[in-house]
């Protein structure tokens, strides 16, 4: 490509070679929905240089492509479970099937859940995915978190960022 | 008398949450509304007040499925009200990213949304575990339509290369060499899904449609050309709003399209195929003719032919484009705001897309409007349900809302572009 003075974002090209993915899932105008984006936001500044950060919308066999050839994956999503806005959720995808009600907010019927089953199904799941979800209020269109879930962003990147520190240290 | 109603809640395999609503006294249908909730009404207020060059990017965010759709006829509309045409190669290259669209688009619905109706799973994943052969072959589809969408737009979701007056960035023709061998690949494989979806069970059902596309003299429109008919329609994009109107529905926070004069109407492949048939390459019409299709196609359960047939077509044009690409000297023609009113309308994979603005001589937004493809199909597929419900009335609960979600299906509403939450209920009064 030519120079053309803006910034090709390749991180989300889907065809990462990266060892280690972080990938915030979520779409900027509906609210609480975009938590994951705003977590990977916090995080680009602050995880080593293996680590690619991705903010994605969630489309399931994107998220597929972007997760190739990962040997851990992080991801961060809002979801919807009844319990308190702000609390936060933490999936081993290794260990256990991921709820799809959890997910229902997403804006593909094929949700981040169905995703990550049909990765199972095919083989193509990463050999460590850790799912957060973050637990939203309001997914109306509109910008901005609401305080619970904004309340939340440091503490939850924070915890994404230990859990990159334990990978690699347990060698992942 | 025996009331029912049935009711979807979070109809699975559509692009995004809606809700089905059909009420049945006997084996009669008293109502049938589909309840749809649209960000456009959102958006067309959020860009109120903003610069003309910001829609291209800001609107691509409605759908996470048809950005390019939204880029295009923002960026035409944008075009149109300054004066500026995007001609030769940066046309050319807008085309090819649009191109990409309905590859990843189509291979999407085709194979994890609308397939596994017909072959009778639940979900693709369903799919996945008898057939992971097919659901790999259509992830490796998409792929390279994501890859298209990706060079030309910088990512593919929500691509941030394409502005008003071309692009910010054009590939070599280098950069588009690696795409060949996989756009052949795409090619064949896009055959192959012709000839499978065409041994499908497909159920008789016909609805005399208005059809409703883009027709362009010189290729199969998609993101340029008047809007035609099949009844009478032949106007251009500005005309729009003389002809087509939408109605604010208290059941629904959607808006319903028709048309003045005469009502429903049709939009998506099924209209765009029927009312540009002669336009589609010969290996595309013979792949159709194959497939048991003629020059019309109006039952829509088959519209998963015609996606993959137009997928067949959409990969050769790519190939094209790519043979006859030279890199443009500059990556877009300047554009300067003037005061006035712009109109875009595009072929989203889904159906026409509109977009109308009205800018000062400064280029800010002073009015927005946009109708999406699901939007402008939601009283057909009401329609479609009404009638269908009415044939098959006698069948049990699971099996008639089992064949609701299907006629909606067929249209691969995109909710996210259009609605919040699709809900089928069914009760007993």
């Amino acid at each position: 490509m030519n120079d053309g003075g803006i910034v090709v974002d390749r991180a989300s090209a889907g065809t990462s070679k990266a060892r280690v993915v972080v990938i915030g899932v979520g779409n900027p105008y509906r609210r609480d929905d975009a938590a994951g984006l705003v977590v990977a936001q916090h995080l680009r500044q602050k995880t080593p240089g293996h680590v690619t950060v991705m903010e994605h919308e969630g489309e399931p066999t994107a998220l597929l492509e972007a997760w190739r050839d990962a040997h851990a994956v992080v991801l961060i999503d809002a979801v919807f479970s009844g319990a308190e806005a702000g609390t936060i959720h933490r999936l081993d995808a290794q260990a256990d099937a991921i709820p799809q009600e959890l997910f229902r907010y997403s804006t593909h019927a094929v949700s981040v859940a169905e995703a990550i089953e049909l990765a199972r199904v095919l083989g193509q799941l990463p050999p460590k995915l850790v799912v957060y979800g973050i637990e939203g209020k309001d997914f109306s269109a509109g910008v901005g978190l609401s305080p619970e879930v904004e309340g939340r962003v440091a503490e939850l990147a924070e915890r994404v960022l230990r859990e990159l520190a334990d990978a690699a240290e347990a060698g992942d | 008398m025996r009331n029912r109603t049935i009711k979807v809640d979070a109809l699975a395999r559509v692009e995004g949450e809606g809700g089905l609503y059909v009420k049945m006294r006997g084996d009669t249908v008293v109502d049938v509304k589909l309840n749809i909730y649209e960000p456009p009404r959102f958006f067309e207020a959020f860009l109120r007040g903003r610069d003309f060059r910001e829609p291209v990017d800001i609107t691509a965010r409605i759908c996470g499925i048809c950005p390019i759709a939204y880029q295009m006829s923002s960026a035409q509309a944008m075009e149109r009200v300054c004066g500026v045409k995007v001609e030769g190669q940066l046309r050319a290259l807008r085309r090819l990213i649009y191109c990409g669209e309905w590859i990843e688009s189509h291979a999407l619905h085709v194979y994890l949304l609308h397939a596994p109706d017909f072959l009778g799973y639940e979900s693709a994943i369903h799919l996945a575990q008898d057939h992971p052969d097919i659901v790999k072959r259509a992830l490796e589809l998409k792929k390279i339509g994501n890859e298209l969408m990706i060079l030309l737009g910088g990512r593919e979701i929500h691509p941030i290369n394409v502005r008003v007056g071309g692009f910010y960035s054009v590939p070599t023709r280098k950069d588009l060499e690696p795409l060949v061998e996989k756009l052949k690949w795409a090619r064949e494989a896009s055959l192959e899904t012709v000839r499978l979806v065409a041994t499908l069970p497909f159920p008789d059902f016909e609805q005399d449609y208005e059809f409703v596309a883009l027709r362009h003299p010189d290729e199969y429109a998609i993101h340029e050309g008047r809007l035609v008919s099949n009844k009478g329609l032949d106007i251009d994009v500005s005309e729009y709003d003389e002809h087509f109107i939408e109605e604010h529905d208290q059941h629904s926070t959607s808006l319903r399209s028709h048309l003045k004069e005469r009502g429903l109407y049709h939009v998506g492949p099924l209209a765009r195929y029927s009312l540009n048939f002669d336009k589609l390459s010969p290996l595309a019409q013979q792949a159709a003719r194959d497939a048991g299709l003629g020059p019309v196609c109006r039952n829509p359960f088959k519209s998963i032919i015609v996606r993959s047939v137009e997928t067949v077509y959409v990969c050769e044009e790519a190939l094209r484009i790519i043979e006859e690409y030279e890199m443009p000297d500059k990556p877009a023609v300047e554009v300067k705001p003037r005061a006035g009113t712009g109109f875009g309308c595009t072929e989203a994979p889904r159906g026409i897309l509109y977009h109308r603005y009205t800018i000062d001589k400064n280029g800010i937004i002073l009015d927005a409007k946009i109708v999406a493809p699901t939007s402008q199909n939601q009283k057909i597929i009401e329609s479609d349900v009404d009638y269908f419900v009415r044939q098959n009335a006698t069948l049990p609960d699971d099996k008639l809302t089992w064949l609701c979600e299907q006629a909606i299906r067929n249209y691969d509403p995109c909710i996210s572009c259009s609605c919040h939450f699709l809900k089928l209920h069914r009760e007993y009064e």
